[in-house]
């Protein structure tokens, strides 16, 4: 990991709640870390679990969530269906090997500047100790030694020890 | 719009924004970097763009270089989208191939370092130049606004939005939850700076709103349920059970005078529980509507079912209803005004200024009631044990600029604790001595009424009250309320014996602020008082169009303010519904029928129900005109076949690869 490691965050934040709160800690001057880009979105419910596996896929060190608090997503419940998604994508990046910290979702209202800096704040720090996740490279990794078990398999017809390499490579 | 060859020209600005944005962000080399990016056939630096100028370079970029994207970067879109959007109309370029990119709010106000905010920023315009490829022209719908306006909460703020909204021809619903309208002002004797008779200036209005033709007005009822959206809420009214016939009763009190408790017995909340009332009652005689109430915790018949209900017999107009049920009323509004007003802290939770425990300690609302000649004692100051005071000490800020209470100033306790100091002199001639912190009379006459106190002698001492105790030192001291106080000017700890203790009590978010910022899908600021959309521009709107804020419960203001910003919300209501339409933003949802497969899935997501099942061609429609544009059922179809106008995949997925393409 190079000493000067910076994480890089994609963030989806509701336009009602959690990118307001990102505007009033410009307003109010709260500066933090310039680590997240933000994209804006109508309602966290909007967030496809795929935007979230495409930002892994596409280099992100960690995705950011943001949507209004419980009872309080401006299209009534687009914020449960969020979390619904957000906790089965979890499992599912739990088995590819990102770290649980790397994906986070939270509830930030429009009134809560502060938070939005905590929040980032804490996010690059523990990023910064987990280091990159470089999700392409492993991509790449992972690519090349499926090509070379297949490679193997397709050379030797006897069986072979290929079953105990896929669950290495399962679990890199 | 393609210039014919299909190829995509951008135009790509970078706003200065003075210095707000180029005293931390390298616009110069944005700029530039921009130029280099696919399809940017233009790229400026500007020093304001939203300037007229700003906005004409736009306009003659796209007919120059026959542009047909735009993207900005400047400060937040919530502020200026629909500047710039009106700016690439105004060359003949449909509004949505426009968009706006943050760099001021997530940008350069919240980064220090130059170089990391640039690179920021390279990256939010490298996928917005990315996103705005993929725009479509789009048309935004136009929905008819209703031109009823209902009132949530009937103090001075709400009273004057319904006058003023009911006076321009258009019909009001006033919702109040008491008995009553007028709010705190209709239990203050006079009002600071002119000490005018609260009553006088305060009733007449309340009787216009009674007698308006254009205004309904319920009491003692509550907004149960809010749907729809601006120009088209439909609100649910619970109207509580009074068991008087409102449209029978003139307020004659014969049924008061006959009821079976001769004497009152029970607590008068109006009164501060200083007086009591008997089961029927007025809050008080100037009640609007000037109509009684039966309070079933405290009447015998409800309580035994064996009363005489000489109440009944006594009434000659067959007022009383003895079985009336709670009731629903169900309206349709176009814009709603939500002035629901303050509640005061509550000091049992300063215990060192021992309110609950001293029964002379009393909070200024309940010293409002002794002032006040239709209050419990008539307009007498005397305390609990029948004395009147010779000496009075009015604590300032108390629960509030506190950060064990509250942090925020209240704003009118300095003023309201003058007109008390004065007004307790008038009445008893007492010492009165007024414990400050710092003295706080921003406002017309307001600096002038602290110096007339200065010299009617009432004495001021600069210092926080530590405690109020009962602890005698000194002889003089025997049977007195002590106040412990550093004073901060002659630089010494006092004691200061008095005979009753006033406590400034400061002005909170009502206990219910909650829950009714929910129904009315609103925001509240750290403090829970009701948030703004803007706190300078847009003081008395809502992040929720057709809702607006008057009065107290914005944030602590004293009349003059709340009536000002009930005039404001009022004008707002009124602007939207004289225009008679709103534009919707074409962010709706709509399905792609060649890709359905007939799941199912999105249906039950939608929380507007705007997705239906077609059983002729098995695939799912949605009915543009009720859907908001969240995005729940894009996000959820497995097939990929439902899209969102302005949040397609394809464009937040270019944004995703775009903003981490630096790598
Ligand atoms: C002790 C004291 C003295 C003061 N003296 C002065 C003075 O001399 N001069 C001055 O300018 N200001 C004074 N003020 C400030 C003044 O009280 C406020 O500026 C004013 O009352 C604000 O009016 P409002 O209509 O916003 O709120 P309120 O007066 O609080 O009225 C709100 C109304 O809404 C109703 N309501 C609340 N929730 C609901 C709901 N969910 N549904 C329906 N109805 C609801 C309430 O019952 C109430 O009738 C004083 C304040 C205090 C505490
Ligand atoms: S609008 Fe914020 S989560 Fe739905």
């Amino acid at each position: 990991m190079p000493e000067t490691f910076e994480p890089r965050i994609v963030a989806f934040f509701c336009n009602w709640c959690t990118y307001t709160a990102a505007d009033l800690a410009g307003v109010s001057r709260m500066r933090h870390a310039p680590n997240a880009r933000i994209i804006r979105l109508m309602c966290s419910g909007r967030v496809d679990p795929q935007f979230i596996l495409e930002a892994f896929a596409r280099g992100a060190d960690g995705v950011l969530i943001g949507g209004c608090h419980p009872n309080d997503c401006h299209y009534i419940e687009g914020n449960y269906k969020c979390l619904r998604r957000f906790r089965l994508l979890r499992r599912m990046l739990d088995d590819m090997g990102v770290e649980e910290k790397r994906c986070r979702l939270e509830w930030i209202s429009a009134s809560e500047g502060d938070k939005v800096k905590r929040v980032i704040n804490e996010m690059v720090e523990q990023l910064k100790a987990l280091g990159p996740l470089d999700l392409p490279g492993r991509f790449r990794d992972w690519d090349k030694e499926v090509a070379e078990l297949e490679h193997a398999a397709s050379a030797a017809s006897a069986p072979c020890d290929c079953h105990a390499h896929k669950e290495e490579a399962a679990h890199a | 719009m393609d210039n014919g060859d299909g190829k995509v020209r951008i135009g790509f600005y970078v706003c200065h924004c003075g210095t707000n944005i180029a005293g931390t962000v390298d616009v110069a080399s944005v700029a530039k970097y921009a130029a280099g990016l696919p399809g940017v056939a233009v790229s400026r630096d500007y020093k304001y763009m939203c300037s007229d100028p700003g906005q004409d370079l736009i306009g003659e970029d796209i007919r120059e270089h026959g542009l047909n994207r735009i993207v900005v970067a400047a400060c937040s879109p919530c502020l200026h989208e629909a500047t710039f959007r009106t700016a690439t109309a105004r060359a003949g370029l449909n509004p949505f191939f426009c968009h706006l990119v943050n760099i001021r709010e997530h940008a350069s106000w919240v980064h220090s370092d130059r170089a990391a905010a640039t690179a920021k920023v390279y990256d939010l315009i490298r996928a917005a130049c990315g996103r705005v490829r993929h725009h479509k022209a789009l048309e935004r719908k136009r929905v008819n606004v209703r031109p009823e306006v209902l009132v949530v909460g009937g103090g001075i703020a709400g009273i004057q939005a319904a006058l003023t909204v009911a006076e321009s021809g258009k019909k009001v619903y006033l919702v109040e939850r008491e008995p009553t309208i007028g709010g705190h002002m209709a239990m203050f004797d006079k009002t600071f700076p002119t000490l005018d008779c609260a009553a006088c200036i305060l009733t007449p209005k309340m009787s216009q709103v009674k007698a308006h033709p254009n205004i309904t007005l319920w009491t003692y009822s509550e907004v149960a349920a809010v749907e729809g959206f601006v120009g088209n809420f439909k609100v649910k009214v619970r109207r509580k059970p009074r068991y008087v016939n409102e449209e029978a009763c003139v307020g004659c009190m014969e049924c008061v005078d006959a009821c079976i408790y001769k004497e009152p017995k029970f607590e008068d909340e109006f009164n501060q529980r200083l007086g009591k009332r008997k089961p029927v009652y007025m809050s008080f005689p100037q009640a609007t509507p000037k109509v009684v109430q039966i309070d079933p915790e405290t009447c015998l018949h409800f309580k035994t079912g064996k009363c005489k209900q000489p109440c009944i017999a006594s009434c000659s107009r067959n007022a009383f209803d003895f079985n009336q049920e709670e009731r629903f009323e169900d309206i349709d509004v176009g814009a709603i005004i939500v002035a629901t007003g303050f509640k005061p802290f509550d000091p049992a939770r300063s215990p060192k200024y021992g309110y609950g425990h001293f029964p002379n300690v009393y909070t200024s609302l309940e010293v409002e009631r002794l002032v006040n000649s239709a209050g419990p004692t008539g307009g007498e100051v005397v305390m609990r044990d029948g004395r009147k005071p010779k000496s009075v000490g009015i604590v300032h800020c108390v629960g509030s600029r506190n950060l064990q209470t509250n942090r925020w100033c209240s704003k009118v306790c300095c003023m309201y604790s003058l007109k008390l100091a004065h007004l307790i002199k008038e009445h008893t001639h007492a010492e009165v001595y007024n414990f400050y912190i710092d003295m706080r009379t921003p406002g017309k006459g307001y600096e002038e009424f602290y110096n007339q106190l200065l010299e009617e002698g009432v004495h001021f001492i600069r210092g926080k009250v530590a405690e109020v105790t009962d602890w005698a030192m000194t002889p003089e001291e025997e049977g007195k309320l002590v106040m412990r106080v550093e004073d901060t000017l002659a630089g010494f700890v006092r004691r200061i014996p008095v005979d009753m203790v006033v406590l400034a009590v400061g002005l909170e978010p009502q206990a219910d602020a909650q829950g009714v910022r929910r129904m009315f899908n609103i925001s509240c600021s750290s403090e829970g008082f009701f948030l703004e959309r803007h706190p300078k521009l847009a003081p008395v709107d809502t992040a929720t169009d057709g809702v607006y804020l008057a009065g107290a419960c914005q944030g602590p203001k004293d009349i003059p303010d709340s009536v000002a910003q009930a005039g404001a919300a009022a004008a707002q209501a009124m602007a939207l519904i004289d225009k008679g339409y709103i534009e919707m933003e074409p962010n709706a949802a709509f399905i792609d029928s060649e890709e359905c497969s007939g799941c199912k899935s999105c249906i039950p997501l939608c929380p507007y129900t705007a997705i239906s099942f077609d059983e002729v061609t098995v695939k799912a429609t949605i009915n543009e005109a009720l859907c908001k544009g969240c995005g729940t059922c894009v996000a959820a179809c497995p097939s990929g076949s439902i899209k969102q106008n302005l949040f397609e995949d394809v464009e937040i997925f270019s944004e995703i690869e775009e903003v981490l393409a630096n790598a």
